[in-house]
């Protein structure tokens, strides 16, 4: 909402500066966004009137101009075509400097000494749509006249800072200058004066014009006809079209700019028929049939979905009512006799008519926040007294008015000490009178509280709560003292999943993984890149009604996909390795009334010293921070997305727990990625019940250990994991740690056999080992790796 | 005798004198003073002496051995010594090449974020709790008093899976979780994704992050929001950060307020940062609606509370000067790297 200062100071006295007006307006609750100035981009541009225009000797599409400007009389080359002798109009003079920066001197143009140059409205900082259309491409012709020489910008008012206010949805009211007049003052305490109303009435009555009836009247809560005869259309004067330009609306002739002005002023729509063009001299609001056809104001021909509150003759459609005006009774330069229609239409209503028809206009937007329908009668008078103002018309003698249901004032109770209880304040009952009168609410004070009536057009005041707010406002957030919660104490802190999920994070990070986040919608052709089966329950993502695009139209069911993505735009993106994880929410269908949620860890990396094993270490590392012993991984040679020889499942016991291991082939270069990929999903909420959070000690070995390395030769089909089953079930408890040291295969070992190394170490926490003892322990492991693997020492 | 040792002695301590190794040392070891050696020698012949010369023969050849023995070992310390000075110079590096580096990662700098805001919350008796990223119409919306026709609830501006299904737009609907499951007091901070249907360009994206907050007790007042979110500010963004609180408005908090902070680029004076203002807005606030209150179940007349909502994304980018959301979701590594 654009408000130009000077606007509102036609209500209310304002003797701050604009900065601090903002301020002020801002602390009260109209936040105001900027602050601007249109005159600030040009300077030395004064009145100035064409005397005589000349051919240019030297040029066809130039003329030469001598032009008043008050103190001398200078001569100007121009190309503009839209200016006759004795029109007035801004000239730039020497040393002037406009809107886009262009700075004027004296030179020649083919010839021709040029002085200076006159102005269009775009060189005078008003935006291009704002430029009425028979200027739009030629110099800016003052309609009125002027002392030759003045300042332009003072003269003419353009010198006003323009205030845009961001207006909260709660808050309709405050969609016009009035509304914002009255918000300054309550905040500066200055007294708001009212527009004073008068005009001459004709003795004849507009109900002798004009017959209205209202049938749909769910559509349509107030209709007001008046009838203005004699009327010339012409420009508005020049006063008028800047005050719209200043507030972002274009001026378009007399008639049209009266009723946007009050539109602005009281924040009634309104709108102007050609009432000679209505032949039934009837209007008739009824609801529009399916299909049926009607031309709007911009010439779009537009098919109705029935139901939409239109303004008819009472055969054919007149207008749109509360969107937009027909083509067929628009007001023209022709236009003699002008109905004036001041109605207020149910925002529901609108919203949807707007929405079906995909057309907003001002008057669309402000009836679907919602207009009090008791401004109508005093914005329909406004209108008139502009317009016979402009065009010396006749008002004919009252109006129709169709207002079956008027609106009455709510009343509320409020208590002032819960209002201070609610804002830790202290605010005398006399205080708070004095606030919400300045609102124009009623106020009555009681012993036990306040009865309030607020106006008709707060219809955001509705329970005592509501009152808090405007009090707490008004009365200053920043005087409000500010405390901490006295209340309970309460224990603070991290759920323990979270807990550990930091955990978790601590030990990937530290073992140089990188987090990242990614969408939690995905392409539904995701999962096909990374080859999952069409019956996969991966495959039955919970689709999105109204995506931004395909792209990211499905939940994701797996995160794998998406760290692929990472990893692809990385590589891309010249990492020669890199090493990422996300723990992130997977979304599946259920029978419940929300779909179930799971959180998974992905873990993916690429480069040159990465492999299964370095990626199956991060894991194992992971797994130990956590204190989840005894996974097993057990080899997956089917998951399509995976290296058939080089992945592995995680399971405790038979709970599956993830899966680890090298991307197939198919899907890194479905990728695009030249490399290899290494990928882990884990069941992140398995992991968290099973994790361990608590630190536990063991006392450190008292006894000596015996160790014993040893070098077996094996079947290359024979598995580490296999011979270490053997390690820990054949020990008898005395083996404390084995760690695999080497593997070898090449000179001295036969072909299809590789040497497999390990250091043993025996010990035995409650006595000291005898070599006797552990000799026949590791003879007998010795034995069976040899009974089941054919394991021969090397 | 005498004289063969006085030989021995002054030979002997001319080679030790020129010895310049440790085996030529050694050898004189041997050659003087080992099984074989010429003292060793004198000192077996010695049987073969009279009585009265073996004492004294005897005390001279161990006189002249504990000087060779001398020599040598001193001989051998400075051998030694220059020995060293040798290894330590060969073993000269140059001291600016790279170190070896095990590279770490680093957190999410949104998680970073998220884990200064839990931080800080906790030590004021906060509970971190969570929700899911689907949430249903009731509590997105209804719950939270947002009006049936609200244009939040339009198809343009949230992500719908079936007519009461959402991706949830904000972490507002966890407040409705807690206050359905627990009667006050009440103390809890929930971060987490949220979804607008946003295209993305650099300040929006349609999937962002949240970190919501809920005070329910007794006597709980607006001072005491303005209280609690002052002190966070403070120690989120510096001690000398200063707050302002403006009206504004939500549907699901009456009075509602939006929080500014003092720029801690410039300090308040005004920069590219806070668009000249002085100022940055950062969170929305303000007293739990009483409608709020009683759809959960808790008794607005006897309770009151606060409710704040902060954008995650957009105090991050705050903080660190980042002038595009959608770095946060690209993963280039080279981006995440500055926020170790």
């Amino acid at each position: 909402m654009l408000a130009p200062r000077k606007w509102l100071e036609n209500y209310v006295k304002i003797s701050i500066d604009s900065k601090e007006l903002r301020d002020r307006m801002t602390m009260s609750g109209s936040n105001v966004e900027e602050i601007r100035n249109l005159s600030e981009s040009f300077d030395h541009v004064v009145i100035g009137k064409v005397l005589e225009i000349k051919e240019h000797q030297n040029a066809d599409k130039l003329v030469v101009a001598k032009v008043d400007v008050g103190n001398k009389i200078i001569q100007i080359v121009t190309g503009a075509k839209n200016f006759k002798e004795n029109d007035y109009l801004p000239v730039a003079l020497e040393g002037a400097t406009l809107a886009g920066g262009l700075k004027i001197e004296i030179g020649e143009l083919r010839g021709v000494n040029s002085e200076g140059m006159m102005c269009s409205h775009d060189e005078l900082g008003i935006p291009k749509s704002l430029i009425p259309e028979s200027q739009k491409d030629g110099l800016w012709i003052l309609k009125e006249t002027y002392p030759l020489g003045k300042n332009f910008k003072e003269i003419l008012d353009l010198d006003d800072d323009i205030l845009e206010f961001e207006i909260t949805p709660n808050r309709p009211d405050c969609l016009n200058m009035l509304g914002i007049a009255r918000e300054v003052s309550a905040t500066i305490k200055e007294k708001l004066v009212y527009p004073s109303i008068n005009y001459r009435e004709a003795s004849n009555d507009a109900h002798e014009k004009v017959k209205i009836r209202v049938e749909d009247q769910n559509g349509c809560k107030r209709y007001i006809g008046k009838v203005l005869e004699n009327v010339t259309v012409e420009p508005s004067p020049d006063w008028m079209q800047i005050q719209l330009m200043k507030a972002g609306i274009r001026p378009i002739n007399n008639i049209v700019d009266a009723t946007n002005y009050v539109m602005l002023e009281y924040g009634q729509p309104i709108h102007a028929f050609d009432l000679d063009k209505i032949q039934t001299n009837e209007i008739v609001v009824k609801e529009s049939k399916p299909g049926e056809l009607f031309e709007t104001l911009d010439g779009v021909e537009r098919e109705l979905e029935g139901g939409e509150t239109m303004i008819t003759d009472g055969v054919k459609p007149l207008a749109i009512g509360g969107v937009m005006g027909g083509l067929d009774s628009e007001v023209t330069l022709a236009t003699k006799t002008v109905l004036i229609e001041s109605a207020n239409f149910e925002p529901d209503h609108i919203r949807l008519t707007s929405k079906q028809l995909n057309l907003r206009t001002e008057a669309s937007s402000r009836f679907e926040k919602g207009v009090d329908p008791e401004i109508a009668i005093t914005a329909a008078n406004r209108v008139c007294q502009l317009i016979q103002q402009m065009t010396d018309c006749r008002v004919l003698k009252n109006s129709v008015d169709i207002y079956p249901n008027p609106v009455m004032k709510r009343e509320i109770f409020v208590r002032d000490d819960r209002i201070n209880k609610m804002l830790g304040t202290n605010i005398p009952k006399m205080e708070m009178s004095d606030i919400l009168t300045s609102l124009e609410v009623e106020v009555q004070i009681l012993d036990e509280g306040l009865n309030l009536k607020p106006p008709t057009f707060r219809n955001d005041l509705v329970k005592e709560v509501d009152f808090v707010e405007e009090v707490a406002r008004i009365y200053g957030y920043d005087v409000i003292p500010s405390t901490m919660p006295t209340a309970t104490v309460t224990l603070g802190g991290l759920l323990s999943s979270r807990k550990i999920e930091n955990l978790a994070k601590t030990s990937l990070t530290s073992q140089g993984l990188y987090e990242v986040l990614t969408y939690s919608f995905v392409s539904p052709g995701s999962v096909n890149k990374c080859r999952i089966y069409k019956e996969s329950p991966l495959q039955k993502m919970i689709q999105l009604k109204n995506p931004l695009g395909d792209e990211t139209s499905v939940m994701r069911t797996t995160l794998i996909p998406s760290m692929m993505d990472v990893l692809d735009k990385n590589n891309k993106k010249g990492s020669s390795d890199f090493r990422a994880f996300e723990i992130g929410r997977t979304f599946h269908h259920s029978e419940e009334i929300l779909p179930r949620e799971t959180t998974k860890l992905v873990i993916g990396m690429y480069g040159d010293k990465d492999s299964y094993y370095t990626l199956k270490g991060i894991i194992e590392e992971l797994l130990n921070t956590l204190k989840i012993t005894e996974v097993r991984f057990r080899r997956e040679v089917h998951h399509p997305t995976y290296h058939p020889g080089r992945t592995a499942n995680l399971y405790m016991n038979n709970e599956y727990l993830g899966i680890v291991g090298e991307i197939h082939p198919k899907v890194t270069d479905a990728y695009d990625i030249e490399k290899k990929c290494y990928v882990a999903e884990l069941e992140f909420t398995e992991l968290i019940q099973l994790a361990d959070l608590e630190k536990h000690f063991y006392p450190l070995p008292k006894y000596p250990s015996i160790e014993r390395d040893i070098a077996l030769v094996v079947n290359n089909s024979v598995a580490v994991g296999e011979i270490e089953e053997v390690l820990k079930d054949f020990t008898e408890g005395i083996l404390e740690t084995f760690e695999l040291f080497d593997v070898y295969q090449g000179d001295q070992i036969e072909e299809g056999y590789k040497s497999i190394a390990y250091n043993l170490i025996y010990r035995d926490p409650e006595k000291t080992l005898k070599e006797k003892e552990v000799a026949a322990v590791h003879d007998k492991v010795l034995l069976q790796l040899k009974e089941k693997f054919d394991a021969r020492l090397r | 005798m005498k004289e063969q040792l006085k030989e021995i002695k002054q030979r002997g301590m001319n080679e030790i004198q020129k010895a310049d190794s440790l085996k030529e040392l050694e050898d004189l070891r041997v050659k003087y003073l080992g099984k074989k050696g010429e003292v060793t020698r004198i000192l077996r012949g010695m049987g073969k002496l009279s009585k009265e010369e073996r004492p004294i023969i005897g005390e001279l050849a161990n006189v002249v051995r504990e000087e060779i023995t001398n020599a040598l070992s001193e001989a051998k310390e400075r051998q030694e010594e220059i020995a060293l000075e040798i290894q330590l110079k060969d073993e000269i590096i140059d001291i600016t090449m790279p170190g070896v580096k095990k590279e770490v990662g680093v957190l999410h700098p949104l998680n970073q974020s998220v884990e200064s805001l839990e931080e800080i919350f906790i030590s004021m008796g906060f509970k971190v709790v969570e929700g899911p990223e689907i949430e249903t119409v009731e509590n997105n919306f209804d719950a939270l008093n947002a009006p049936k026709n609200h244009p939040s609830r339009d198809l343009s501006d949230t992500f719908y899976i079936t007519e009461d299904l959402v991706l949830r737009t904000q972490t507002s609907p966890v407040q409705i979780r807690v206050m359905k499951n627990a009667q006050p007091p009440i103390r809890v901070i929930s971060p987490g994704r949220c979804f607008r249907n946003d295209t993305p360009d650099a300040t929006h994206s349609p999937m962002f992050h949240q970190l919501e907050g809920l005070v329910i007790d007794e006597n709980i007042t607006l001072g005491d929001l303005k209280g609690t979110l002052d002190v966070f500010a403070k120690r989120f963004f510096g001690d000398d950060t200063k707050t302002k609180f403006r009206p504004h408005h939500f549907p699901f908090t009456e009075p509602s307020a939006e929080m500014d902070i003092s720029c801690f680029k410039c300090g308040g004076i005004g920069c590219n940062i806070c668009k000249g203002s002085g100022w940055i807005e950062l969170l929305g606030a303000g007293m739990v609606h009483p409608n709020v209150l009683e759809y959960c179940g808790i008794d607005s007349e006897k309770y009151s509370g606060f409710a704040f909502g902060m954008g995650i994304d957009r105090i991050t980018m705050a903080k660190h000067d980042i002038d595009d959301i959608r770095l946060f979701f690209e993963n280039d590594r080279r981006f995440l790297k500055q926020f170790k």
